[in-house]
């Protein structure tokens, strides 16, 4: 049984100093220098992009690394942006779903996804959508499973997974990959 | 500006105006949340706000000798502490009764019950300086028991026992040929819905508070608020945030009254954040359950009776619980004609962690019992399982155990035989991927152990609220010329939107009934708007659409009054038809748009449905508005030397009355499944001696892609006589049978009983070795 320690609602064990302050620093995101000010030495980048930045798109969903919700691209690298300290990402191309949506690059995937009703709450989406396009840059054809495997780390509680699947499936056929299967994007249903 | 029938250029074209009831169109707010631009209620942020954080008993049960709030206080940053000697009104509150002390003073229930709140300059020290609090507690024997709970000592002034519910029904007496008996046993389940519980409260210049909130209910939270507040309900304003997913978790009160107190107490904006691990201490969950069942039947295998003893424990404090225990009972034996039952339900306080609603509550946790129970009796009668349900299935007239008359659409064989029809998986391929086995990527399962087993579960369950009830819900409609001349209508509901996609169908619902293509859905407020009801028991399609049809039809009345003025006849000579007053004997027709040149129009509309009654002392009466019906049948690949599953397909019938979006229908079918499939097999509050185990994503375990499978739905419209477009609730029906028919076919594969959800592996392991 763990020692009793009175619940707060973080996982951190009351020593933890991680509120000390740090100097400003710079990040790139999505593109752009930004300076991050004020911030305390254990927010995440998770916390900075949201809470310092006015980037909201990645969410948060469990900040512990289990649901994808705030998937964002590191140097091209998917990562989990609440298991990053913010100050660990100095130097490094970060990207959110609101640079994707800018670049116009992830439109295909954002359209499938409202189109096949993929989206409810939508808490799960733009994660869905930052994983999806790391997915489909990497294996434009990826089979069903290679899909599923894939998107396992993002977590929906709403959708069962198939309408977002299917969203999957009609992408790769708009973009013309040939997909393993042979499959056009009809109903999984 | 009258003009004749024949100015078709200036008609806008069905096609323009389209997406109306029985369409798919896409959810208005669907592309906003793709790009991340949609604001759910953690994404609020405001100039010099602050951040609070709860302070939560690290004891399940403990009486409270003092708290001593200075240290955090003297702490940097530090705006505001507030314990229970600072709640200004009521100290209580609860959905059914205010039983729940908004903070604890002097006795602790459950483990994490919150103690205090603070509010600080920055998350971490709001969290170092609740930390700093000091509770001198001391630690109680806590009752964990629901069975014991129902004669021990009262750990509340209201009692232990919540509700007790027995339903008589027929000939109490009564015995049939043939006979079967079980136990079974379901888990605490998790809401788990993505978007944490967070807001952002506002302290207004009038002495009141704005709340932005995410809620499945904003009225109900507002008198809540209100009353701890001690405010006017008037100076406290919910509106709705983004919520990212609900499923009954947000029915209750969590962090509201907190946020409002910090907010008014510090002065500013206070924003609140639940981390995951505070979320599963936050809101109530899904009723564990205990079941005995005895059914009798006829040699040909007509039910007799169905005997059970339903216990479901509610945790420290009501919530729903009453209304839960309403449906475990009513629902107890399932869609299937039962001349007699003896049915008796608790529903108890314990210091567990309190439980309300969820998807399905009540119907869920009987299922997994009523329908084992059918496939015992079928395997004693020796008679297929889907036979024996098609020959006991429910039909139109038929009376349920609490004597009320099945009236409306009662498609149960349909739903039976759609979920038994669709053709089958194909057989495992031994050389197959891994990936495909049971434990997947875990590589574990040895394809040569692995069998696959189908099965089979029904369930039905009640729309909107019940036992007399009156959860009306209000719409207001405004029409108005655009800058273009063009009709634009305007929506304003209280619904809450949590994703099921009341949003889109309300759009539908306008451009039916008006032929309006633009159809604007106004910010949902308590400041704004009457009451929507809940977000619950599958009711908003039919209620708050039922409220936005009413709005549409009162303004229709009234562009045909307009339309007669200007034609100087009698109103009765004019109809409405597809956006345009015709007048019938000259064919003289008028757009809508040229009918708002004068003013706007604007109404409000409440919808109410049928009255209902509460249960009486036999536990009859007619406490239920409409019933939904759905079937499921699970085809499932089990190692049973490791205890792993997989699921290959679920087949399913599912009966909505009316698709009044399919794609969403759909959406909330898979959805659902999603969630059975998750209480069969893998997700558990795990607690013991009142200690919740798995607070978290990691140690709470939620199906991923690769946990579902295939899930192939046929939906049944046999259109509900009561319901606006003849539409049923879709929401729940796909989390109820769906899980039951896993572990049937879990029985199925293993010839194991299988008596509790979830099936942990250990379960089958041990079982397997031990009996096998
Ligand atoms: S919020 Fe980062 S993985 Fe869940
Ligand atoms: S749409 Fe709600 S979590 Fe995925």
């Amino acid at each position: 049984m763990p020692p009793e320690e009175p619940l707060t609602g973080s996982a951190g064990p009351a020593d933890t100093p991680a509120y000390e302050r740090v100097e400003p620093y710079e990040l790139v995101v999505n593109g752009t220098r930004m300076t991050v000010e004020d911030a305390w030495l254990g927010e995440s980048l998770l916390f900075v992009l949201r809470e310092r930045l006015g980037l909201p798109g990645a969410k948060n969903a469990c900040e512990q690394g289990e649901c994808g919700s705030c998937s964002v691209l590191l140097d091209d690298v998917v990562v989990c942006a609440c298991l990053v300290l913010g100050v660990d990402a100095v130097g490094s191309r970060v990207e959110t779903v609101e640079g994707l949506t800018a670049s116009g690059e992830v439109a295909d995937i954002q359209a499938a996804l409202v189109e096949a009703g993929g989206v409810q709450c939508g808490f799960c989406t733009p994660g869905f959508v930052v994983a999806l396009h790391d997915l489909l840059r990497r294996a434009p054809s990826a089979d069903d499973m290679t899909v599923r495997e894939a998107l396992s780390g993002n977590l929906c509680r709403c959708t069962g997974y198939g309408r977002i699947l299917e969203a999957v499936r009609a992408v790769q056929w708009q973009r013309g990959a040939g997909v393993s299967t042979g499959e056009g994007p009809g109903d999984g249903a | 500006m009258v003009r004749s029938g024949a100015g078709v250029a200036e008609r806008v074209t069905r096609a323009q105006r389209g997406d109306r009831v029985g369409d798919s169109p896409v959810r208005p707010d669907g592309a906003q949340k793709t790009r991340g631009e949609f604001a759910f209620s953690s994404d609020l942020w405001m100039d010099a706000m602050l951040w609070g954080k709860t302070l939560r008993s690290p004891h399940v049960a403990a009486r409270i000798r003092s708290i001593d709030t200075g240290p955090a206080l003297a702490m940097p940053g530090v705006r505001a502490v507030v314990t229970a000697a600072d709640v200004p009104g009521r100290p209580t509150f609860g959905l059914e009764l205010p039983d729940q002390p908004v903070f604890a003073s002097d006795v602790v229930r459950y483990h994490g019950e919150p103690v205090a709140a603070v509010a600080a300059d920055h998350p971490e020290a709001a969290r170092a300086a609740a930390l700093a609090i000091v509770v001198d507690y001391e630690p109680l024997v806590p009752l964990v028991d629901p069975e014991a709970a129902i004669d021990a000592a009262p750990i509340h002034p209201d009692g232990n026992v919540f509700r007790h519910l027995v339903v008589r029904h027929g000939e109490l007496g009564a015995s049939g040929d043939v006979v079967v008996e079980g136990n079974y046993e379901v888990g605490m389940q998790d809401q788990a819905f993505l978007g944490p519980e967070s807001g952002l409260a506002v302290p207004a210049e009038d002495g009141g508070v704005d709340l932005y909130v995410a809620t499945q209910w904003l009225h109900v939270d507002r008198d809540q608020v209100a009353a701890s507040l001690g405010l006017p309900a008037d100076r406290v304003r919910l509106h709705l945030a983004g919520v990212g997913g609900a499923f009954g978790g947000r029915e209750d009160v969590s962090l509201q009254i907190h946020l409002c107190m910090l907010a008014l107490r510090a002065g500013r904006p206070v924003k609140m954040v639940y981390a995951r691990d505070e979320s599963f201490f936050g809101h109530v969950h899904r009723h564990p359950a205990r079941l005995w069942y005895r059914h009798h039947a006829t040699r040909d295998g007509d039910l007799v009776k169905v005997e059970a003893r339903i216990v479901l424990d509610g945790g420290a404090y009501l919530s729903s619980s009453n209304a839960v225990l309403s449906n475990a009972v009513c629902f107890a034996p399932g869609p299937y004609r039962v001349p007699n039952a003896l049915i008796e339900g608790y529903a108890v306080r314990t210091n567990n962690p309190p439980c309300g609603a969820m998807r399905g509550f009540g119907a869920v946790q009987v299922c997994f019992g009523h329908e084992a129970q059918m496939d015992k009796l079928a395997a004693a009668l020796s008679v297929d399982p889907v036979e024996l349900r098609l020959r006991n299935a429910l039909e139109r007239y038929d009376r349920l155990v609490t004597g009320q008359v099945l009236t409306g659409a009662v498609p149960v064989r349909e739903v039976i035989r759609a979920a038994a029809s669709h053709p089958l998986p194909v057989p495992q391929d031994p050389a197959g991927t891994m990936m495909a086995l049971p434990g997947g990527a875990g590589a574990t399962a040895d394809p040569v152990h692995v069998r696959r087993g189908v099965g089979f579960a029904a369930s039905m369950k009640n729309i909107a609220y019940s036992e007399g009830f009156d959860d009306f819900a209000t719409a207001r409609l405004r029409l108005e010329a655009g800058a273009d001349g063009e009709p634009i209508a305007t929506l304003t509901v209280a619904t809450a939107e949590v994703g099921q996609g009341f949003v889109t169908l309300a759009q539908q619902i306008v451009r039916e009934e008006l032929g309006v293509g633009r159809v604007v859905l106004a910010p949902a407020s308590t400041a704004e708007i009457g009451s929507a009801g809940s977000s619950s028991a599958s009711r908003q399609t039919w209620m708050s659409g039922g409220a936005c049809q009413l709005a549409c039809a009162t303004l229709r009345s009234e562009l045909i009054v307009r339309a007669a003025e200007l034609w100087e006849c009698a109103a009765a000579q004019c109809l409405f038809d597809d956006g345009e007053v015709v007048r019938v004997e000259t064919g003289e027709r008028l757009l809508v748009r040229d009918l708002l040149v004068p003013a706007p129009l604007e109404t409000t509309e409440e919808y109410h449905h049928r009255p209902t009654r509460a249960l009486d002392a036999d536990g009859q009466g007619d406490a239920h508005v409409s019933f939904m019906f759905a079937a499921h049948r699970a085809v499932v690949d089990v190692d049973p030397e490791l205890g792993l599953l997989r699921v290959v397909q679920i087949s399913t019938g599912q009966d909505v009355g009316r698709a009044i979006n399919p794609v969403q229908v759909t959406g909330q079918i898979e959805g659902g499944v999603a969630q059975g499939i998750g209480l069969a097999l893998m997700e558990e509050i795990v607690v013991s001696e009142g200690r919740v185990r798995n607070p978290s994503f990691t140690d709470y375990l939620l199906p991923t892609t690769l946990d579902m499978p295939d899930v192939v739905a046929t939906v049944v419209e046999e259109l509900e006589p009561d319901a606006p477009y003849g539409a049923k609730g879709v929401g729940e029906p796909p989390a109820i049978s769906s899980g039951p028919a896993v572990l049937a076919a879990v029985r199925d594969a293993t010839g194991l009983p299988v008596t509790r959800a979830p099936v942990r592996p250990q379960d089958i392991a041990y079982a397997w070795r031990g009996g096998a």
